[in-house]
């Protein structure tokens, strides 16, 4: 039977995971909304893969995204990769000849620019809510619409508004008032699009020479009327993989292949049981010296597995199974 | 003469020897906590929204010291056009505002002011005072010239070392600082570094593959206060990095105050690099920043980051130009720009991505060279 990876992405809207065999096939993929409670989701995902691991054993586990570390320490990660590099590798796995890859999650947007299929140089937002998923979401619940029926919307456009799209804050009121002066719902969405990634190119692609083939990944990539501004801005078809959705988790699986493989070292991944057991985290402070620390205390069906947070490593290093295999670069 | 209770402004390693340069003056002296999280929180609360970095975590740290009462504060001014050569005087505002009196010294460069620290100085601590000055200002010296020999030790050590080993060095970096700043006596400072050079020195070296070399640059605080930069080149240094970083606390004294005072134009070394990106002088530490990004090129680092307080009117100006030297050269930066609303994740996340990018850029262009 063929070796199992999996790789787990948990972002601060979504949490992705992806489980590979040995020749890179991807076996199954789940998209989870995190909900505030990454440890839980991580758990549910988990439980999901099982089933379509069979049961069977994994060979090599990689976690990334804003809680890599922390999710790392629960399922005992063999590679802890930053979501950067991990959907750089993605994307390079998916075009060889990728040059520059747009990513606009729930909560950031980044851009990698990559040159004869080695990453040269990126740029990351995660201070502006405009041009993110989060805050289409937002305005597409406003209008009472699901967030596909607004992309969809958006495709029906003939004539998109101009709208405001340096800030969520005044995106919002701008397009109230196109709206209360009777421009139809269509355009609105439309001069939405291309409001959020106008904003994105001036933010984040600010200096970036943004060449083709271009991927565009991420949830918000399953918006065509994002996508479709992209490509009347830029000027260039912009692809969208097949796992557009799921290509942090993917680069981590794809990665921690090749290091399971490369290295032949068994992996240090907890086991399925993980889905059965009850995880908790506490929050508590250590006044020991004057850095007083933020430390989260992870428990495993009540037995404490690992220490967060902490400068000095004198609780962390508590639990030395748990220390996690953490690699800069 | 009574003893007056004194502090001082937070400066990474560099606010020891300062420290011990107070006491043998005769001070009693109350040293700020580290920068934390409660530091910036306490010091934004109290700063205009629109301020930078240095000046609220200035004001954050007195908030935090108060409570012990220091009669002065004690702070290393800056002059040329950018905000910070204000700061002086609006931190004493804010702190008066807000009830507290007490006196606060800013000490510039003795350009113009070397009047004024006369007079403080016999207010303070009286006449006969005079007497302990060389011998505080030889044992300051002492223990800045060991502090700074260390830290460019452990930063050169550390590639040559395993990942447990770096841990142990930085260990015994962090317990050097404390024994520098317990001691009194010059000879002992003399000691201590000997023994943690030897005990450095022991530690089983191997030879990697490959040695990345980064360059740290920007504006003076934030490169030389850990607090506020995320304790990165600890971080990096850990990760096996060698770094070099471009801003020391005697360079900088002995070019603003020494070079300065003697009227040598120490910074047309820096003018000349960073022309024709940049050909005068922008206040802050903009000229340097550039032209140790155009050193850090022609010398082969792999790559620069550079960090500046956000809103940091000198070092956004220095920025766009180290963007565009990055890509006329292909030359990988990256410029971090700090607040007290910066995330540690979001900061590691950049940093480690650059790290992987630099790697990756380096190998491949070994195997480029090899025809492979």
């Amino acid at each position: 039977m063929s070796k199992l990876f999996l790789g787990i992405d948990v972002g601060s809207v979504s949490t992705n995971l992806v489980l590979l065999d040995e020749d890179r096939n991807v076996i199954d993929k789940l998209y989870l909304r995190t909900s505030g409670r990454p440890l839980q989701t991580v758990q549910k995902g988990l439980a999901r893969m099982k089933e379509a691991a069979g049961g069977g054993a994994i060979s090599g586990v990689a976690t990334t995204g804003s809680a890599r570390q922390l999710a790392g320490l629960l399922v005992g990660a063999d590679l802890i990769k930053n979501e950067i590099t991990t959907h750089a590798v993605a994307a390079l796995h998916y075009r060889p000849d990728v040059q520059t890859v747009i990513e606009i999650g729930g909560q950031d947007s980044k851009i990698i620019i990559i040159r004869d299929g080695i990453a040269i140089d990126f740029a990351m937002n995660t201070i502006c809510a405009a041009g993110t998923g989060s805050f289409l979401d937002q305005q597409a619940a406003r209008l009472g619409i699901s967030i596909e029926e607004f992309s969809e919307l958006a495709l029906t456009a003939d004539d998109p508004v101009a709208i405001a799209g340096r800030c969520a804050v005044f995106a919002e009121s701008d397009m109230i008032h196109k709206q209360q002066v009777g421009h139809p719902l269509n355009n609105i969405a439309a001069g939405l699009c291309e409001a959020l990634v106008k904003n994105y190119l001036n933010n984040v692609g600010k200096g970036k020479e943004i060449l083709p083939p271009v991927i565009f990944q991420g949830g918000v990539a399953a918006n065509c009327g994002i996508r479709r501004a992209f490509e009347k801005i830029l000027g260039y078809e912009v692809i969208t993989p097949e796992y557009y959705d799921v290509m942090g988790a993917l680069g981590a699986a794809l990665l921690v292949r090749d290091k399971s493989i490369n290295s032949g070292a068994p992996t240090a991944f907890v086991g399925w049981s993980l889905c059965e057991e009850e995880i908790s985290t506490t929050g508590k402070r250590c006044h020991d010296c004057a850095n007083n620390c933020e430390l989260a205390e992870i428990r495993r069906s009540g037995k404490i597995v690992a220490y967060f947070g902490d400068r000095c490593g004198k609780w962390s290093q508590r639990v030395p199974e748990a220390a996690a295999t953490q690699e800069v670069g | 003469m009574p003893r007056y209770k004194a502090s001082v402004a937070q400066l990474g390693t560099a606010i020891i020897p300062i420290k011990s340069i107070m006491l043998e003056l005769g001070f009693d002296v109350i040293m700020p906590p580290p920068v934390s999280k409660e530091t910036l929180m306490l010091g934004s609360s109290h700063t205009p929204e629109f301020a930078c970095l240095p000046l609220k975590v200035n004001v954050g740290s007195y908030l935090q010291i108060l409570p012990q009462e220091p009669e002065v504060i004690f702070m290393v001014g800056g002059v040329g056009p950018c905000r910070f050569g204000l700061y002086g005087e609006v931190q004493k505002e804010i702190l008066h505002s807000l009830g507290y009196d007490l006196e606060f010294v800013v000490l510039e460069p003795p350009k113009e002011h070397l009047r004024e620290v006369i007079d403080l100085f016999v207010r303070f601590l009286g006449d006969g005072a005079w007497r302990r000055l060389p011998q505080a200002l030889y044992i300051g010296y002492k223990k800045l010239m060991a502090i700074e020999k260390i830290e460019k030790k452990v930063l050169a050590l550390a590639p040559y070392l395993d990942a447990k080993w770096r841990q142990q060095l930085w260990k015994e970096k962090k317990a050097f600082v404390r024994k520098i700043d317990y001691t009194t006596g010059a000879a002992q400072v003399d000691r201590i570094v000997r023994e943690t050079v030897a005990k450095i020195g022991s530690f089983p070296r191997e030879e990697p593959e490959e040695i990345f070399r980064l360059m740290i640059t920007g504006e003076f605080f934030m490169v030389l206060e850990p607090g506020v930069n995320f304790h990165l080149e600890e971080y990096l240094s850990l990760a096996g990095i060698e770094v070099e970083r471009t801003i020391f606390f005697w360079d900088w004294f002995k070019k603003a105050v020494f070079l300065s005072m003697l009227r040598v134009n120490w910074q047309k070394k820096y003018l000349d690099l960073a022309r024709p990106y940049l050909s005068r002088f922008v206040g802050g530490h903009a000229v340097e920043s550039v032209a140790h990004t155009v050193e850090a090129c022609h010398k082969g680092y792999d790559g620069l980051i550079h960090l500046a307080p956000f809103g940091c009117m000198p070092e956004v100006t220095a920025m766009s130009l180290i963007q565009q030297i990055s890509r006329e050269k292909r030359f990988p930066t990256l410029s971090l720009l700090l607040d007290e609303h910066t995330s540690g994740t979001g900061v590691y996340t950049r940093v480690e991505a650059f790290v992987d990018l630099i790697k990756n850029r380096k190998l491949h262009e070994g195997r480029r060279l090899q025809g492979g």
